[in-house]
C-alpha cells in the first residue's frame, strides 16, 4: 500500500503535447510494451460466469465483444475524449456513422432537429434523407444568423447541428452564441470539429455538448484509415424532460434508466451499449492504432498545415486567376473576428477558390498539377485538391451549382505539410494551364 | 458556495481508496437498477467489505442491513453516502461517533455543514464524487470503455 501511494498520481494539467502522447494509455500491464498494442480479437474469455453477467448488466466495466468495445480502440477513446475535455467517447467506423449514431442516441420518430446549412454534402444527405426516413424533421438555419436558430426551436426539437469549420465554405461557427441558445431551450448542441482538431479548437470549452469527428482526416492524418468519434461534454442534463429516450427506462437495456444510474456517463453508456450495439459500425483496432499514431503529432502537423494553408492562401488571394478564397484566417474574411476567438492557432487548412474560366477552367488547373493529388477526401498530410463541378457535383448545372455554393470554376483544396514552396509552383503550373485555356478560348472566339 | 475542490484531491482519493477495507453505503437501495446497487455490487466484487445501512431493508447483497451507522457491529472504514444533502449532517455526526476513516458523499450530495461536522471530528471528506467510478478511474478498468480518466502515467502497473 505504501508502494501504491509513494506512486501516485498528482492532481497536474498536462499540456496538450503530453496528452496527444500519453492520454488514455499506461504500459500494458502484461507485457511492458510501451506502444499500444494491438488487440486484433473479437471477444475475450470470461474469468467466470458471475462476471461475465456482470459485464453485461454493465455492473461492471468488462470486455466482451469487439463490437461494442475493444482495448485498442479505447486506448483511441479516451484520447480523443481527453484532448477535447469531454467525459469519454466512442469511436466508430466511420465519420458518418459516428455522427448517425450520436443523432440515433437522442432522437425518436417525431423529433426535429436544426441545422446549419453550410455542411459537408454526405452530411446534408444524412440529415435530409435518413432522418427524413426515420420520422424526424429538419429546420435549416443560417448559422450565422443567432436569430435563426432562436426562432426554428419547436417544442419536439432534440438537438442543434453545426461544424466548427464549414465545408468547404470555411464559415466559422460562433459555438459560444449557439450554445447559449441551445441552453436557453434545454437543447444540446453538437459540433462537427473535424476540419479543427481538439489542437485548434474545443468546442465543449466554448459550450457545446457533443462534438462528432471524421478521424479519417486531421486526425489519422496520413490518409490510410476510415473513422470517426463522438466526444460528450457529461454536462448536459439529459433528465429535464425533453429526452426519454434517455432518462426513461429502456426497454432495450431491462428497464436501465441510463442517465439516472450512470449520471455524467449516461449518455456515452447508452451511446456505446445500445446505439453502436445496434447499429453496428464498430471501428477496427488497426485503425485505431493508425489514428493513434496520427494523434502523436496532431500538434505539429496541424501548425505546419495552417502555416501552409495560410501561405497559399495568401498566394491565391494575390493571383489574378484565383477570386474568392474562402480561408476564413485571410486578414479581410468575414468571419476572421470568430478565428481570432475560436482559432487563434490557424483556421485550419481546408477552402475552396473559383478558377477563372469557369468549368473548363477549374478542370484545366487540376489537369496542370503534378504535385497536388486529385481526390476525394482532405486532412491527409500530401496537399490534396478536387473539383466539385466536375466529380463530387457532376450532375449539377451551372445554377443548380451556384445554389449548392459551388461556382462552375471552384475548386478545394487541403493542404499538406509539404514545402510550401513547392506547392505554390505547382499550383503556378496549373494556372499556366487555365492562362492557356482561357487564351485558345479568345482566340477562337 | 461550496469550495469542491478541497473534497475531491486525487491523492486523496487514491489514500481512501487504498486505506478502505470495510465500506458501510447509508441509503443502499435493494433495486438492482439503482445507482447504489451498481456501486454496491461493485465494491462488493472488488474485495471491499460492504455493509448496508437502510432501515427499510433487511438484506441487500446478501448484506445484513443496519437502520443506522450507529447500528452497526464491526469498524468502518469508509462512510458512503446516497442520501439527500440535507441527511448528511446527521450522518457525519454518526460517522464521527463510530471513528470512521472518510466520509464519501455522492455525486450531488453536496452539504457544507456535514462536511465541517466531519472534518472537525477527525474523519477525511470526499464530496459530489462517485466512489465507483473513482476506483474505476485509479484502480480498476475504466479506460476500458473510452472514459476520459485525465490520469496521465508511464508507470507499469500490476495486472487487473
Amino acid at each position: 500500500m505504501t508502494d501504491k501511494l509513494s506512486r501516485a498520481e498528482q492532481a497536474r494539467e498536462f499540456g496538450f503535447e503530453t496528452r496527444q502522447l500519453h492520454a488514455g494509455q499506461r504500459p500494458d500491464p502484461n507485457t511492458g510494451a510501451r506502444a499500444v498494442p494491438i488487440f486484433q480479437t473479437t471477444s475475450y474469455v470470461f474469468e467466470d460466469p458471475e462476471s461475465a453477467a456482470a459485464y453485461f448488466n454493465l455492473q461492471e466495466y468488462g470486455n466482451t465483444y469487439s463490437r461494442i468495445m475493444n482495448p485498442t480502440v479505447a486506448v483511441f477513446e479516451e484520447r480523443v475524449a481527453n484532448l477535447e475535455g469531454g467525459a469519454g467517447a466512442v469511436a466508430f467506423a466511420s465519420g458518418i456513422a459516428a455522427q448517425a449514431a450520436a443523432l440515433f442516441t437522442l432522437l425518436q420518430p417525431g423529433d426535429h432537429v436544426v441545422s446549419s446549412s453550410a455542411l459537408y454534402g454526405g452530411t446534408v444527405n444524412q440529415l435530409k434523407h435518413l432522418l427524413r426516413k426515420m420520422s424526424v424533421e429538419l429546420t435549416w438555419v443560417d448559422p450565422d444568423d443567432p436569430d435563426a436558430w432562436r426562432e426554428a426551436v419547436r417544442p419536439n426539437t432534440k438537438a442543434f447541428f453545426g461544424e466548427t469549420i464549414g465545408n468547404p465554405s470555411g464559415n466559422v461557427l460562433d459555438i459560444e452564441t449557439v450554445a447559449a441558445i441551445a441552453h436557453e431551450h434545454e437543447l444540446p448542441l453538437i459540433v462537427d470539429n473535424t476540419f479543427a482538431t481538439p489542437y485548434l479548437c474545443r468546442p465543449i470549452e466554448w459550450g457545446a455538448d457533443i462534438v462528432i469527428h471524421s478521424a479519417t482526416k486531421f486526425i489519422g492524418g496520413h490518409g490510410t484509415s476510415i473513422g470517426g468519434v463522438v466526444v460528450e461534454a457529461g454536462t448536459f442534463d439529459w433528465s429535464n424532460g425533453r429526452f426519454p429516450v434517455i432518462a426513461d427506462a429502456s426497454p432495450a437495456y431491462h428497464g436501465l434508466r441510463f442517465h439516472e444510474t450512470f449520471g455524467m456517463y449516461g449518455y456515452l453508456m447508452k451511446l456505446r451499449a445500445e446505439t453502436l450495439r445496434d447499429l453496428g459500425g464498430a471501428l477496427s483496432p488497426f485503425n485505431a492504432f493508425l489514428f493513434l499514431q496520427g494523434l502523436e503529432t496532431l500538434s505539429l502537423r496541424m501548425d505546419r498545415h495552417v502555416e501552409n494553408a495560410r501561405a497559399v492562401a495568401a498566394f491565391l488571394d494575390s493571383h489574378e486567376l484565383a477570386s474568392n478564397v474562402t480561408y476564413p484566417g485571410l486578414p479581410g474574411n468575414k468571419y476572421r473576428p470568430l478565428v481570432d476567438k475560436y482559432l487563434p492557432r490557424g483556421a485550419g487548412a481546408v477552402f475552396s477558390f473559383d478558377c477563372a474560366g469557369g468549368r473548363d477552367g477549374g478542370q484545366g488547373l487540376i489537369g496542370g498539377l503534378t504535385l497536388w493529388s486529385h481526390l476525394a477526401n482532405v486532412g491527409d498530410a500530401k496537399s490534396l485538391v478536387i473539383h466539385p463541378a466536375s466529380t463530387t457535383h457532376r450532375q449539377l448545372g451551372d445554377e443548380e451549382l451556384r445554389a449548392a455554393g459551388v461556382g462552375p470554376g471552384t475548386v478545394r483544396l487541403s493542404v499538406g505539410t509539404e514545402s510550401v514552396e513547392d506547392l505554390i509552383w505547382d499550383l503556378e503550373q496549373g494556372f499556366a494551364r487555365v492562362a492557356a485555356t482561357i487564351g485558345e478560348k479568345v482566340e477562337t472566339v | 458556495m461550496t469550495d469542491l475542490g478541497r473534497y475531491q484531491d486525487p491523492l486523496t482519493i487514491q489514500r481512501v481508496l487504498h486505506a478502505t477495507g470495510t465500506i458501510a453505503i447509508v441509503g443502499l437501495s435493494n433495486n438492482e437498477l439503482r445507482a447504489s446497487y451498481f456501486v454496491g455490487y461493485y465494491l462488493k466484487r472488488h474485495g471491499y467489505r460492504v455493509i448496508p445501512v437502510n432501515p427499510r431493508e433487511k438484506e441487500i447483497l446478501g448484506e445484513t442491513s443496519y437502520p443506522s451507522l450507529l447500528d452497526v457491529p464491526v469498524p468502518v472504514d469508509l462512510v458512503n453516502v446516497f442520501r439527500a444533502p440535507d441527511a448528511l449532517p446527521a450522518i457525519a455526526r454518526e460517522a464521527v461517533e463510530i471513528k470512521a476513516g472518510a466520509l464519501w458523499c455522492q455525486f450531488g450530495v453536496i452539504n457544507e455543514e456535514g462536511a465541517r461536522i466531519a472534518e472537525t471530528g477527525g474523519v477525511t471528506v470526499v464530496m459530489d464524487r462517485c466512489l465507483k467510478i473513482e476506483h474505476a478511474r485509479y484502480v480498476g478498468r475504466m479506460h476500458w470503455l473510452g472514459f476520459n480518466t485525465r490520469r496521465i502515467t508511464s508507470v507499469r502497473a500490476g495486472l487487473q
